[in-house]
């Protein structure tokens, strides 16, 4: 599912899909953290809060990056990736 | 019976991320993608860390899948499919990303998994309270704190950044 991920964000040019990829990506990595947590160290749970800080962490990111491309759309009216090579405008 | 209720869970996860990924219109991914997060849920419930179930619904399918899809309807015509991409990106995706499998498959088979049997902490709301707000030996204060100034950073800054500009 990871490498899911990594194959979607190289190879999607639009922004939201890349989004969508990283947070495929995050979601592996938190089902990795808690099965190791439940199998391996039932005794102590440093997998299961650091889940639940990746899913803070994935919320307020998503937030931000959902914010620019919006502001870039309503810039220049499109957000593929090869498109934005531009800072100023 | 949990085994096979794991094994649909993940046959679901894994069908509808690869079908996020190649799928060509842009809101049917996101729906896609709320799949994905429902059962990745699932699974959490399936290990009995229901605290983290519940997080993972709310922030996730509640949260981001809906920004997402308000950002697709602010900024696309729904019906417009995604563009082509071209071969040669695709070939390239699928190679790093299949070398990075085989890797970390060829590791996994060769590490031993000793399964612990320690008694498990209890996993409720109640013991996660505790253990985020103690700044004991195993207390997690420091970070629920730092993420909390980082989430409203994050949400000043979105508010700045996606505000119209005053002329």
């Amino acid at each position: 599912m990871f490498f899911i991920g990594a194959y979607g964000f190289l190879t999607r040019k639009n922004l939201i899909t890349m989004l969508m990829s990283i947070e495929l990506i995050l979601n592996a990595v938190n089902i990795n953290f808690v099965a190791f947590n439940k199998y391996l160290y039932p005794e102590n749970m440093q997998g299961h809060f650091f889940s639940m800080f990746i899913i803070g962490i994935a919320a307020a990111e998503a937030a931000v990056a959902i914010a620019i491309i919006i502001n870039i759309y309503r810039n220049i009216q499109n957000i593929d990736v090869e498109n934005i090579d531009q800072m100023k405008y | 019976m949990e085994t096979i209720i794991f094994y649909i869970l993940s046959i679901v996860i894994l069908v509808f991320s690869v079908l996020t990924v190649t799928t060509k219109k842009i809101l049917r991914a996101a729906v896609y993608l709320l799949f994905v997060l429902g059962a990745t849920a699932g699974i959490y419930f399936m290990f009995n860390y229901n605290f983290l179930a519940a997080v993972q619904l709310t922030v996730y399918a509640g949260g981001i899948v809906v920004l997402i899809i308000f950002s697709i309807l602010l900024t696309h015509q729904i019906n417009t499919n995604l563009d082509k991409i071209n071969v040669k990106k695709i070939a390239l995706g699928i190679v790093s990303s299949g070398l990075g499998i085989f890797l970390v498959l060829s590791t996994l088979n060769n590490f031993q998994f000793v399964a612990s049997n320690n008694q498990a902490t209890d996993s409720s709301i109640h013991g996660i309270g505790r253990a985020l707000l103690s700044y004991s030996e195993n207390g997690y204060i420091l970070p629920f704190e730092v993420i909390s100034v980082l989430l409203l950073a994050a949400m000043i800054g979105a508010i700045v950044i996606a505000k119209k500009e005053e002329a």
